[in-house]
Order: C-alpha cells, then structure tokens, then sequence
C-alpha cells in the first residue's frame, strides 16, 4: 500500500458541521497533486465536538484531527497529509505538531474509556458495505439464532437481561416471549426509530454508521417470534439516517440476507422503511402503530398491547434501535457476556449522549453504574460556556433535572427511579448556570401543549394550563405564590395520574424537579430540607 | 347522487393537471408497498403518498385531498386529518428559502432561544410565518439530533451545526441579496 488512506464520517453532525466542504477540499487538493485520494465516508466516532473529524492511517492506528474546516486542509496538506509514507512511517512532524491534530483516535481518553459493545463497528466500517459488516463479526448473530430454536432465541434475550433502551427499559426476552406466543398468522417486528428525544442521538449514529446492525437485530427478532413483516418508523428529522437504512435494506435484500430467506436458508422476512411526519407523541408505541396504519398519530388505550394486537392486528414487537442493534452481539458472544457487564437489574451498556452546554459532547458507550459526574466531567470536559453546571436533564425532555446533589448516584434503571430521576433513552443536557429553570418548566408545558395527540384531557388540557400556571407562579407577588405553586402542583399530579401515555403523564417530571431543586427560579424561598446545594 | 341531477360544482380549488398527474404518480409507486393479507390496508401508504407529494411540490395542495381520499378508499376528513395533524406537512408553499431553529432543550442550553430572537428581527419575520414579500419562512424545529453541536439549524433542508448570530446575519444577507 503506497497511499495514504482517510475517513471522513459522513454522519449528519459532522455534515452538518462542514465535512462535505473538508471533502472536496481534500479531493481538490489532491487533485492539484495529481495523487489518487483514498478517502471512506464513515460513521462518527462520536467525538462530535471535533467533528468534522479526519483520520488518517498510521502504522500506530488512526490519527485523528478536528474539528477541521475546508480552510485548513492547505495547510495540513503542506505539512504533509496527502504523503503516501504517512501508512508506513506515520505522520511528518510538521504535521504531529498541527495544533489540530489530535493523536491517535483510540488513544484518546473519551475513546479509549468506553466499553463500545452496540457501537462497536460505528466510525470503523463504511456503514454500506457488506463485506466491512462481514469482516467485523456481522451476521454472526443471526447465523447462531438460525441454528437455534426461536424458544431458544427468545431465552438468550431473556438471559441478557436486556432492557428496552428507548427509555421505558421493559425487559426485551419478555416482550419476545409474549409475541412469539400470541396466536397470530402473521407477526411483525418493528423497529421505533423515532428518536425525537432532546439531547438524544444514538440512534441516528447506528442507523447511519452501521446500518446492518439494526437490520440483523430485526431478523434475529423475526426469527424469535415467527414475524415475516418488519418496518422501521423513522423521523422526518433525519433524512440522512433514512437514505442510509433503504440502502442497507436494499443491500441486504439483494446479498439474500433478508428477503425471501434469511441468510439464504432461513424464514422469509421483509422489511420497509416508513417516515414519520414531525409528531413528537409517534415516539410513543402505539400512536407509532396508528401512525403506521395511515392514521393520526393518536394514542391508542393499552390493552391491548401491541404484542398481542399491534400492527394490521397481528401480534408485534415494538423496540427501539438501540435495543435491537444490541441483539446480534448477544446472540453471537452469548447472554452471559453481554449481562457480566452492568449494574443490579440493568445489565449490558448504554450509549449515553453528552449534549447541551458541554465542551465535549458526543456519544459515550459505556455499563451501567457510570455516575454523571464522571460523564459530565470525565467525558465531558465541563460545561462549553465555561461556567458552572446548573442542573442537568436526563432521559429527555420527560426526564427531571437532576441537580449536583444526585450528580453521584449510579446510573442504573434503578438506582436512578430510587432518587425520582429517569435514564430514559440515555440523553444528558447539560445547562449552565444562565439556565432559567423557571423558564424550562414553562418550556416543559409549552411542549407538550404543542405535541400532545389530544386523546386525554390532562395532557390535552393540562399542558397549556400548566404553562400558564408557571407563569403566574414566576409572577406572582410574596404572598400569592404558595396558592399558585399548589396549584401547578395539583395539576401536575393529576397529568402524571390521569395520562394515558407518558407524554402527559411525565411532563410534570421536569416540572416538579425545577420547582423542587431550583425554587428560587421561581421566586420561591429554598427550603433548608431539600440538601441541595 | 340521483339520476338526472346535474354534477355538483367542486368546491373549493380545483387540482391542476400536474398535481393529478404527481398523484396518480404516487398512488402507483405505493400502493403496492402494502404487504399482503392486510386487512383494509391501503389506508397505510397515506403517508407515504402525502410526503411523496409534499417532497415533489414543498406542500400538499388541499385540492389533492379528495384524490388522495378516493385512491386510498378514505374519506377527505381523515385525509385532512393526518394532513394537518402532522407538523411536517405543509398546505401551503413556504418562503423560497427555509430557516428552522431548533428550540428544543439541548439547543436552548445554548442560547437558541436568543438565536431565534435575533433571527426574528434580522429576517423581520416572526417564528412560525413566512415574510409577506414571500422570501423566507422562519420556523422553530424540535431537534434535529445534533444535539452535541447545537444550537442546530436546517438551512433550506441541510443541516447546520454551531449555528451563531453570525451565521443568521451572513444568510440573511444572502437571502435578501437573492430577493433584491
């Protein structure tokens, strides 16, 4: 090999930060050269603050830099970039000392301390090609599900402990159990990719990064359950992540993994890609099913569950991407790999999403029992204005605030439902202290005024008259609070007792959090009793 | 309708022959995609159709809506039901150009909420409207997954990440230089 080989993700953040420009400035400047350019588009390594994020090739590994703009690609290439010697002797010194670059990606701390288990393949391999997916232990998972009984399946799943990871963490054995005994002709498997979750983006990583993954993860649960229809609902937001997934699809059906046999000797599974329309509440599993079905998205009353009367009627698997991504390397290293790693009933790893006013956000694969200090500040590198970390929303934007004093619980299903916070879909936003947490619960109501589907009259209602509650409270004079505050705290108890779904039934999380850790955003005096700082 | 009556006038805007066209188009491309055995199932390509339309014209025009309807055996109500339930879904055209900010709380952590403000009285246009002179529809949007790299923004459908008062100010100018 006499050239120098590159990776440049073509995953939406480093697009939308400018990797197409650092690409053509790239082609352009090899071009000048008349050197042939190697360059593959992968997925994010999820050092997304350095995106966009070049590596080159070393004898020690991938060197990184970042975050690149089109204007620095001369002055890299004079310092050597494009050298051909770069893949046996590493980099010129000219070009180690670019204050850009980086080291080795690997080597970094933020990389180096994960435990990449989902993610593993995300940033390594060209998301598209079958023969990457291949090499790096694709495929393996489904082969061994196809030498097994679909009972036998189901247990694995079941033994990994493997929870839901879109945010509700109902065990995924369990769900798979009920479907593949539902009677049913037909059975389906589909797959929640409505990721719409503020300060979350892992599934959007994998659908872009490593496609095939999600797509294994629908066979093997195919083939658990008896399904023979799968469908994956994915948000309009994410264009990229769609055209990536109809490719892979089409890839897949092609190669014979998927389609008329599974692996070429397996049951018959086909699956489609169907676009949301913007409606925050289809995130939900059933208003998913209704939106699937050509409806509003509106959510249906529970039972009966989707596993026993869910898509067209059939009996069907609803699970997050990141859940079923997860499944092929459990299938292929076995449930007790996958479950040694965890804490109490969470087993298995998380990718949490460090976003908001963090100096070094991006994706962070790791067990469970990570505290968030350690996320916030390890991985994080603090908050990006430089100022002192407020509070801290987990789980999205249903999830509390989750103020300092709770910064060092373990995050675990448990441990964090124990201290009333919630690991939801594993997003953390950080807010800095100009944060107004007032102003957020108002913004809590607001959204959940502008996304709820209707059905219920606490969501439907409650939402709008929550905001304005909220802003009576913050204006209200001395003597007039404590009426308005019981009464954001009467209707928010009635939304978390009365909602059919946890749009409603969650908002007042973040809500009550504020008014609970951050009372004098609201005017309200502190009480000595709550021990926050 | 009885015998002999005379056909009702349509109400409302009548379809232009493109727009029939781009519908019998879709209706063709999706609805085979049901998979089979479903039980009334044509009812589920709505979407589909309504984005393939919508991805061609930047809207759905209303006056497709009873075409829509009697392809997929529905009534016009539930197709305007999903049509205007859903926030993507446009009735109408948009500006000819498109700035969405994201306002939800990952970006607002770092000063969208501001950077919609100041979008607002650059562009003297108010979130959620298209300018009169039809140049530029502003719109809030809620996440657009980049949320490590906000404030994030979709400039006329692509993605813009770190997005400051600076980069509003250079594509206002662009915007106006367009429309002068």
């Amino acid at each position: 090999m006499s050239r120098a080989m590159f990776w440049l993700p073509r995953d939406a953040a480093a697009l939308a930060a400018g990797a197409d420009d650092v690409a053509a400035a790239l082609a352009a400047a090899a071009a000048r050269r008349q050197l042939p350019l190697a360059l593959l588009r992968n997925g994010s390594r999820g050092l997304l603050w350095l995106e966009p994020l070049l590596e080159v090739a070393t004898p020690a590994g991938r060197a990184a830099f970042g975050p690149l703009e089109a204007g620095d690609v001369d002055r890299l290439v004079a310092a050597g970039l494009l050298d051909a010697s770069i893949a046996t002797r590493g980099l010129p010194e000219a070009l180690a000392a670019d204050p850009l670059h980086r080291g080795l990606t690997e080597a970094l701390p933020y990389f180096a301390r994960q435990r990449r288990i989902t993610f593993a393949r995300v940033g390594l391999v060209d998301p598209l090609s079958l023969d990457d997916y291949a090499a790096h232990g694709g495929w393996a998972g489904l082969d061994k599900a196809l030498a097994m009984t679909p009972a036998a399946v189901v247990g694995e799943v079941v033994e990994s402990g493997l929870r839901g990871r879109g945010g509700a963490a109902f065990p995924a054995g369990l769900k798979w159990k009920t479907v593949a005994a539902a009677p049913g002709a037909r059975k389906a498997i589909v797959c929640n990719a409505d990721e719409g979750d503020s300060g979350t983006f892992s599934d959007r990583m994998l659908m872009e990064g490593d496609p095939y993954a999600l797509v294994e993860g629908m066979a093997i649960a195919a083939a658990a359950v008896g399904a023979t229809y799968g469908v994956i609902y994915i948000r309009s937001e994410y264009p990229h992540a769609e055209a990536t997934l109809r490719e892979a699809i089409a890839r897949a059906t092609a190669a014979g993994h998927i389609g008329a046999a599974l692996r070429g000797r397996g049951p018959a599974f086909r699956l489609d890609v169907r676009r949301g329309a913007g409606s925050y509440v289809c995130g939900e599993e059933t208003a998913l099913l209704e939106s699937l079905e050509g409806r509003r998205g509106i959510v249906r009353a529970k039972p009966p569950l989707p596993a026993i009367h869910g898509l067209f009627g059939w009996p069907t698997v609803i699970n997050n991407v990141i859940t079923l991504a997860s499944v092929p390397r459990i299938l292929a290293d076995g449930a007790q790999a996958y479950a040694a790693f965890g804490a109490g009933r969470s087993r298995g790893t998380l990718p949490f999403q460090l976003a908001g006013n963090l100096k070094q956000g991006g994706l962070v694969e790791l067990p469970f029992g990570v505290t968030l200090r350690e996320l916030l500040f390890d991985f994080g590198g603090g908050s990006r204005s430089g100022r002192p970390i407020k509070a801290v929303q987990v789980g999205g934007p249903l999830g509390p605030y989750v103020p300092e004093s709770q910064w060092d619980v373990p995050i675990d299903y448990e441990a964090y439902s124990a201290v009333g916070a919630t690991v939801g879909h594993g997003g953390i936003v950080a807010h800095d202290d100009t944060a107004n947490l007032a102003s957020l619960a108002r913004y809590a109501m607001e959204f959940c005024a502008i996304e709820s589907c209707g059905k219920c009259t606490p969501c439907r209602i409650g939402s709008t008259r929550g905001a304005e509650v909220v802003e009576r409270l913050v204006a209200a004079p001395a003597s007039q609070k404590a009426a308005q505050e019981t009464l954001l705290r009467d209707l928010c108890d009635t939304m978390v007792a009365g909602s059919l779904c946890a749009m409603g039934g969650m908002t007042p999380f973040p809500v009550l959090s504020a008014l609970d850790h951050y009372p004098e955003d609201f005017g309200l005096p502190r009480l000595a009793a709550t021990g926050d700082t | 309708m009885p015998r002999g009556s005379a056909p009702r006038a349509p109400v409302g805007p009548v379809a232009s022959e493109a727009e029939r066209a781009l519908l019998a188009q879709a209706v063709a491309l999706h609805l085979p995609d049901i998979p089979a055995e479903v039980p009334g199932g044509s009812a589920s390509v709505l979407l589909p159709i309504l984005h393939h339309i919508q991805d061609a014209l930047g809207f759905v025009p209303p006056a497709l809506v009873p075409g829509i309807a009697a392809a997929l055996s529905l009534s016009r109500a539930e197709v305007h039901g999903v049509l205007t339930y859903y926030h993507h879904f446009r009735s109408a055209p948009a500006g000819r150009h498109v700035l969405q900010i994201c306002q939800a709380e990952a970006c607002r952590a770092n000063g969208a909420e501001d950077l919609m403000a100041h979008a607002g009285a650059r562009l003297a246009c108010a979130p959620g409207q298209t300018r009169a002179d039809g140049a530029v529809t502003l719109e809030p949007v809620y996440c657009l997954g980049l949320c490590a790299t906000g404030p994030a923004a979709l400039v006329d459908g692509q993605l813009r990440a770190r997005v400051s008062a600076a980069t509003v100010d250079a594509l206002a100018a662009r915007f106006e230089g367009e429309s002068s």
